[in-house]
């Protein structure tokens, strides 16, 4: 289902966009020394560039239209400034200075150059090296503590250490982020001896580091990203450092780097997709070119990988399928280009949006399976076919006879998972519940007592006698099965059933295989016609029963003692079609058919992916938070009401806290409801046909459009958590407060702009906006530094205590550390 | 002022005989011997049950949907003079002489009926023509699972009068926005809108997707007229404050109202009391106000109480001990939640162990530091003094040895609030006396004021509306239950009652022509639409300007009045049946005339395409109503039909018509 949808949604995905060879040349140039910004000594060189009359009509014409592709905005702020320079320039030179202001303050050790592009595409680098370094310094600061099992480590870690052994497992994400994590354990000379059993035991001598250095440097690079999506967007340096400020300083994005988790390697992935669409809308005026092509192609590989990581990877692909779609819906408005470059966009986008991504995807499952060739703890969960691949199982290289024929002697698997073999045993049903026969359960494990034969229903001779000649069961026979250790048959009757109100009972009836009518049951194959043969694990068939017409399944609930636990069998009178009511034949054994291998039998790859996917589903839906239990809403998570712990409870241990950093994840708050205030402000300002100023104009483009496509992300990273009905985690809000924090940045950025040029005239604006951003930097820097425990460690009396060092920072009574 | 003194006073009568005689035709569809059959009909026994409760003005909790469905029904009953007394056991009872079964079926049946006319008049303010309003109203009328639904005390067809009545005033309002905004009937037509929205979604909770329909759409055309730069300032902010009055407070307050009537009207406790909180079961006539009437008010040392868990999850209990000790020595963790620790009553059981006996109260919704403990209104939590764990109910059952009670346990990890660590106190006595005597009479008798009076509205109904969201049915699995895929196609019926003796038999059953139809008037509209967006994207404008806003807006209602109804029913996870399927049914119902004339008027390109097109619609109508016909016995459960002829009408393998093995 998931990956359908998933097809549809990159289907409806697409973008691009054209333009005049003016530009590009900007565009190409700026590729190469470093992404755009308007910033003074730039928006000189770009006023030469665009210093031609035509150029700002047509961009008006783009911005009327409802797109502005940041590359354009970047042309349009140049040719603001130019115009404003124009006619006031100590005016322009003013807005424009604070950057400068903090520019100088973010990189002290050098000297602002206005003159020399060189010098300040350099300093560019500089600061965005400084950016990248600070965020992997907080990183791997103190990486390899504490020196035990943290939290989610032991699922993670184990199953990297599956890929090691190469033993099979099951789990509800998809394969690629743990598959990564092997191959770093791997590479870094990790054996996959370690059993990750629990929380808190101990590593020893076994070389954790390389896996937990893979998953910090992923987490680091999320900072990097951040910055440049940012400035790509808003143009501004300022934005951008702000952004990087707030990540790097967030004690919740540190702490869910610093582990060996799914969490860092998914953000990775998205934080890269969103990069590599923002740079590719940059590129929309050169389309086709080199550059345009990488970024577009990027794209679908990251968004491949965030969702071969975990299927919430889905709301990175919706945001690039929207932004795609309106993409093009504006190409396809132009009338400037032909039908046929608007299908050459077209097929771009098919193919590196849809096809390259659900290639990548496939492959990652491919190899998958590939390194996953031995029998381990996920084979249960999988069919009987799926199983026969893999070695060590009782299923691999048997051979048996391929279609079911009269006298066989099998066992019959239901096709859902966890419920087990069709079983039955020398116990009656006790007094009181239903009739007084034999049991019949499902059971999980192999045992004689799984043992059946089919018989045919109106004769009792033995069809193994040699004089008979072998008589296949097909599909809409009338058949008996006898239960072959106790010589019982299975029966229903309209007696309820003991745990399932409304459906009937099931036992094993008569003696020797002598029974009565009721013990008649439809063997019938699942969209399949009458007649047909029925083939051992690959059949999913179901036994109705002919008296009562009902359909024999497992309810999956446990009986009580007096049924040793095992699960419930009963006859359900409603035919809807579920997988507790359909089965298949494993084991096989009739000495008169010829044994085939089982290799014939195995499923081709995509019906693995799909069994695997469906397992996959099977399991998200089937974790259920309980009743009783305390679980986090989602309403929880951008207010940081509560952090989940990562190690240690006790004031001796070493406690490791994931919360967010409260004044980051409070400040991200206060901006979405200022974000939405202001923008809805500019909106209805815009619809009522308000003549803005050029200066307010340009940043309000970057506010709607920039801010616009960041709020969308958030949105969409947090919004649908709201309907799931799976338990949730504090940590599923990190991709969202990614975008959140993105948007603060923008937001603030573009704010104390607009507070400095409204105040304009008075001496106080040229501070208003250094001052705002380095309270900001500093704020946030600080906090940092106050929270900096939480996620490096604490060990000592809890925060209660006034002896504590956190003592005094337990704001909220609903954090625990 | 006095103008209207030197004119005459004419009163200008504009009958539309269509509408007249639609209204009679739908009228006679629905009420045609709408008191039989007499017996209880499928959700029938569901609803009376309710009813019964009103009669009696009984406390009850019903998940399924707020309180005016409900009360509406119990409206018919009042009427009719109905006293309750009527056991909803089973379908298919009889009705006893005391049930005015006509007048409880009343009211949804003139719902159904007035749906017709209102067919029409929504096409026509459409801009549609007569000839196309006419089309749907009379497909309204001959849809047989509409008639069926409408004529039993189900609460379907008057979501759905609600549904398209909130539509056709919007409308109304819409086209007289263009002559005179703020006049009187505009206004109406405004406050009707947020009315219908809001008893619409007082019917059913999903009655809130018709209501976000036209939210959205007021939002786009509010939008619009924010573009409008020929209306100053003033007079936009005007327009925008009187759609959020109308469209946003007035159904807040009009759903408020609901429950407070709903609450004025049920004030003697029943059977669902204990769900509820104790201070909400105590502002309820009987039952536990009884006990608590004039109980003292402040906890002291030395008081006796029964703690009461909060979360009543899995069921509503109490803190309780008996001498029946743990089979096991005595251990640290607790029996079922090896995370938690035990919670027992200790004495000296010369087990050598030192007393751990003392808990620190804390009252969770406390306002000041000094508040002292109350009885009912505070939710304490009792912290261990030695271990900091807190009193919590685990929700697991204890074995045969416990009784099958639930577990208590003492939480160590505490993560945060949760409501099962809560309690409260609900009886208390005190008594001042040491003499065991008098302290016992002290006890029994009432000593200080009555407390529980004054929980307010705003509480009551928070509580309500909250228990009532998060009450959980269990019964997930039906025999006629169905899922969104084949409601389209109309591969399923319900069976919805059967002659005791004959096979005269109810059946909610479609008019398959009409669904099929419905169904592939809905892709070719979404074809078109694409079709049209695309080449107006290239310049190219295949229709002229106002026709293009009307098919867009046709569009947005009807196609978006389906996929608004239907499309959710995709993520949710109760049990679905056919009749949940009717009111995205009824506007697609509305789409198929509107799509038929723009066939007509846009792409028949000659005259004689058109005429033979029209005589196709014809010829494709009377199809419809030789259907209508034939289902016609399972519609209204007057005819007794022969297995033959029942066999004959089992077109689909996957309907159930019943058919009697031994007649």
């Amino acid at each position: 289902m998931l990956c359908a949808t998933s097809r549809f949604l990159a289907a409806t995905a697409l973008r691009a966009q054209p333009r005049g060879r003016g530009p590009a040349l900007r565009c190409r140039r700026r590729e190469l020394h470093f992404p755009g910004h308007p910033e003074p000594p730039l928006c000189d060189f770009l006023t030469g560039q665009l210093g031609r009359p035509s150029v700002p009509a047509g961009r008006r014409a783009i911005l009327r239209r409802g797109r502005m592709p940041p590359a354009v905005g970047g042309g349009l702020a140049g040719s603001e400034l130019r115009a404003r320079r124009g006619r006031c320039g100590s005016q322009a030179a003013r807005a424009v200075s604070p950057d400068v202001a903090v520019e100088a303050a973010a990189r002290s050790h050098k000297q602002p150059a206005p003159g020399s592009r060189h010098f300040e595409a350099a300093g560019r680098w500089a600061l965005l090296a400084l950016v990248t370094l600070l965020s992997f310094a907080t990183r791997f600061h103190r990486l390899d503590e504490p020196q035990h099992i943290c939290w989610d480590e032991t699922h993670f870690g184990k199953m990297g250490s599956y890929y090691i052994n190469r033993t099979f497992f099951f789990d509800v994400h998809p394969p690629l982020g743990k598959m990564l994590i092997g191959l770093a354990g791997y590479l870094s000379g990790y054996d996959g001896t370690f059993s990750f059993q629990k929380p808190g035991d101990k590593y020893e001598h076994h070389n954790y580091m390389g896996m937990r250095g893979f998953c910090a440097s992923l987490g680091s690079l999320l900072v990097p990203f951040a910055y440049l999506t940012v400035l790509e967007l808003s143009k501004s340096l300022p934005a951008a450092l702000l952004t990087a400020a707030l990540l790097t300083f967030d004690t919740g994005c540190l702490t869910l780097s610093q582990y060996i988790l799914l969490d860092p390697i998914l953000m990775f992935f998205i934080m890269a997709a969103m990069l590599s669409m923002v740079k590719y809308n940059s590129c929309a005026d050169r389309p086709f070119s080199a550059p345009w092509w990488f970024w577009l192609s990027l794209t679908g590989i990251n968004l491949a990988g965030a969702l071969g990581v975990k299927f919430v990877g889905l709301f990175i692909i919706v945001q690039v399928g929207w932004n795609t779609i309106s993409d093009l819906w504006h190409l396809f408005g132009d009338l400037s280009l032909s039908l046929v470059t608007v299908g050459k966009h077209l097929t771009a986008r098919i193919l590196c949006l849809i096809v390259l991504p659900l290639a990548l995807y496939t492959a990652t499952y491919a190899v998958h399976f590939m390194v996953l060739n031995k029998s381990g703890p996920g084979d249960g969960f999988f069919s009987s076919a799926f199983q026969a691949r893999l070695s060590g199982n009782n299923l691999h290289n048997a051979s048996i006879p391929e279609y079911l024929a009269y006298g066989s002697v099998i066992t019959v698997k239901n096709l859902r998972m966890a419920i087990g073999y069709l079983h039955s045993h020398r116990h009656l049903y006790p007094e009181g519940i239903g009739a007084r026969q034999q049991q019949v359960t499902t059971y999980l494990h192999k045992d004689y007592n799984n043992l059946w034969i089919i018989k045919k229903h109106n004769t009792n001779s033995d069809p193994l006698d040699p004089s008979f000649p072998v008589e296949f069961v097909r599909h809409g026979d009338i058949i008996r099965l006898e239960h072959k250790e106790t010589s019982r048959n299975l029966h229903s009757h309209y007696h309820e059933a003991p745990l399932t109100r409304k459906h009937y009972q099931v036992t094993g009836y008569g003696i020797n295989g002598t029974g009565d009518s009721n013990d008649f049951w439809r063997i019938e194959v699942v969209n399949r016609k009458f007649g047909n043969r029925i083939k051992v694990l690959r059949s999913r068939i179901r036994f109705i029963h002919l008296v009562t017409g009902c359909v024999l399944g497992s309810s999956g609930k446990v009986l009580p003692k007096w049924g040793w636990e095992q699960l419930e069998v009963t006859c359900t009178p409603y035919l809807k079609e579920t997988l507790n009511s359909i089965w298949n034949v494993e084991d096989h054994i009739n000495p008169k058919l010829p044994n085939i291998s089982l290799d014939v039998l195995q499923p081709s790859f995509p019906e693995i992916l799909l069994e695997s996917h469906m397992v996959m589903i099977r399991g998200n839906n089937g974790l259920k938070p309980k009743d009783n239990e305390f679980t986090s809403k989602p309403w929880h998570w951008p207010i940081n009401y509560q952090g989940l712990r990562f190690s240690g409870i006790n004031d001796t241990d070493f406690r490791v806290y994931l919360l967010g950093n409260p004044v980051v994840w409070w400040l991200n708050l206060l901006s979405i409801a200022l974000y939405l205030l202001s923008g809805s402000i500019i909106a209805v300002a815009m619809q009522r046909g308000a003549r803005l100023p050029p200066e307010v104009e340009g940043l309000s483009q970057v506010l709607l459009r920039g801010g616009g496509q960041l709020l969308l992300g958030w949105m969409l990273h947090y919004f649908p958590f709201f309907l799931m009905g799976r338990i949730l985690y504090f940590h599923h809000y990190f991709p969202a407060m990614l975008f959140s924090s993105m948007l603060t940045g923008v937001l603030w950025d573009t704010l104390l702009r607009l507070c400095a040029w409204s105040l304009a005239s008075s001496s106080l604006a040229r501070g208003i906006h250094t001052v705002g951003i380095m309270s900001l930097l500093l704020g946030a820097a600080y906090s940092f530094y106050l929270f900096h425990p939480l996620a490096y460690g604490m060990v000592g009396p809890l925060a209660q205590d006034p002896r504590s060092p956190m003592a005094g920072l337990r704001w909220l009574e609903s954090w625990d550390f | 002022m006095l103008g209207f003194l030197q004119r005459p006073v004419v009163v200008t009568a504009d009958i539309n005989l269509n509408v007249v005689a639609l209204t009679a035709v739908g009228l006679l569809s629905r009420l045609w011997r709408l008191s039989y059959p007499r017996a209880v009909v499928f959700d029938e026994v569901y609803y009376g049950q309710y009813i019964s409760f009103y009669m009696k003005r009984i406390f009850f909790l019903d998940g399924s949907g707020p309180p005016l469905g409900h009360m509406l029904l119990a409206l018919g009953g009042y009427l009719g003079g109905f006293d309750g007394n009527f056991l909803w056991n089973r379908i298919g009872a009889e009705y006893s002489s005391n049930v005015p079964v006509w007048s409880l079926r009343l009211l949804p049946a003139l719902a159904g009926a007035l749906s017709v006319p209102m067919a029409y008049q929504i096409v026509w303010e459409l801009r549609f023509s007569h000839c196309a309003a006419m089309g749907a109203a009379l497909l309204v009328l001959i849809e047989n699972a509409l008639i069926t639904q409408a004529r039993l005390m189900l609460l379907e067809s008057v979501l759905i009068f609600f549904n398209l009545l909130a539509v056709l005033s919007y409308l109304k309002l819409c086209n007289s926005q263009k002559h005179g905004p703020f006049s009187l009937s505009w206004w109406f037509w405004l406050t009707l809108t947020g009315v219908a929205c809001s008893c619409a979604v007082g019917i059913k909770y999903m009655g809130v997707f018709t209501y976000l329909l036209v939210l959205g759409v007021a939002a786009v055309h509010a939008w619009h007229l924010i573009g409008d730069r020929t209306l100053s300032n003033v007079c936009v902010l005007c327009h925008l404050l009187a759609r959020a009055v109308a469209l946003l407070v007035i159904p807040v307050i009009m759903y408020l109202l609901f429950f407070y009537v709903h609450l004025v009207l049920l004030c003697r406790s029943g059977p669902h009391d204990q769900i509820m909180s104790s201070a909400f079961q105590a502002s309820l006539e009987g039952g536990l106000a009884r006990i608590t009437q004039g109980q003292p008010l402040e906890v002291a040392y030395g008081s006796q109480v029964t703690l009461r868990n909060v979360f009543g999850k899995p069921v509503p209990c109490w803190l309780h001990s008996h001498q029946n000790t743990y089979p096991m020595m005595h251990d640290v963790a607790a029996p079922l939640s090896p995370h938690s620790q035990e919670v027992s009553c200790y004495i000296d059981y010369n087990i050598s162990m030192p007393a751990q006996n003392l808990w620190r109260l804390d009252i969770v919704n406390r306002e000041s530091s000094t508040e002292v403990w109350k009885t009912i209104l505070s939710e304490v939590r009792f912290v261990h003094v030695n271990t900091s764990a807190i009193l919590k109910l685990s929700g697991a059952h204890l074995p045969d040895w416990g009784f099958r009670q639930l577990e208590v346990v003492g939480e160590k990890l505490s993560p945060g609030y949760h409501e099962s660590m809560v309690w409260n106190v609900e009886e208390h006595r005190y008594g001042r006396s040491q003499e065991q005597k008098e302290r016992e009479l002290e006890l029994h008798s009432p000593t200080q004021m009555d407390l529980s009076r004054n929980l307010s509205f705003m509480a009551r109904f928070s509580e309500l509306q909250w228990r009532m969201l998060t009450v959980r049915s269990d019964d997930s699995e039906h025999k006629y239950s169905s899922t969104p895929l084949d409601w389209v196609t109309l591969d399923t019926n319900i069976a919805y009652w059967l002659h005791p003796t004959t096979s005269a038999q109810i059946h909610l059953l479609g008019n398959i022509v009409i669904w099929v139809s419905a169904s592939l008037a809905t892709v070719v509209y979404a074809l078109l639409l694409c079709w049209y967006l695309l080449r107006r994207r290239r310049s190219i404008c295949d229709l002229p300007e106002d026709s293009w806003l009307r098919w867009v807006l046709a569009g947005a209602l009807c196609a978006g009045g389906w996929a608004v109804n239907y499309l959710p029913f995709f993520l949710m996870e109760k049990t679905l049946f056919l009749y949940h399927y009717l009111p995205a049914l009824t506007f697609q119902i509305l789409l198929l005339p509107v799509v038929l004339q723009h066939i007509s008027d846009h792409l028949c390109r000659s005259q004689l395409q058109r005429s033979l097109f029209s005589a196709l619609v014809v010829a494709w109508y009377s199809c419809a109503c030789h259907v209508f016909n034939t289902l016609r016995p399972l519609t209204y459960g007057d005819k007794s039909l022969s297995p033959g002829e029942l066999r004959a009408l089992r077109w689909k393998e996957s309907w159930d018509i019943l058919i009697r093995k031994h007649q």
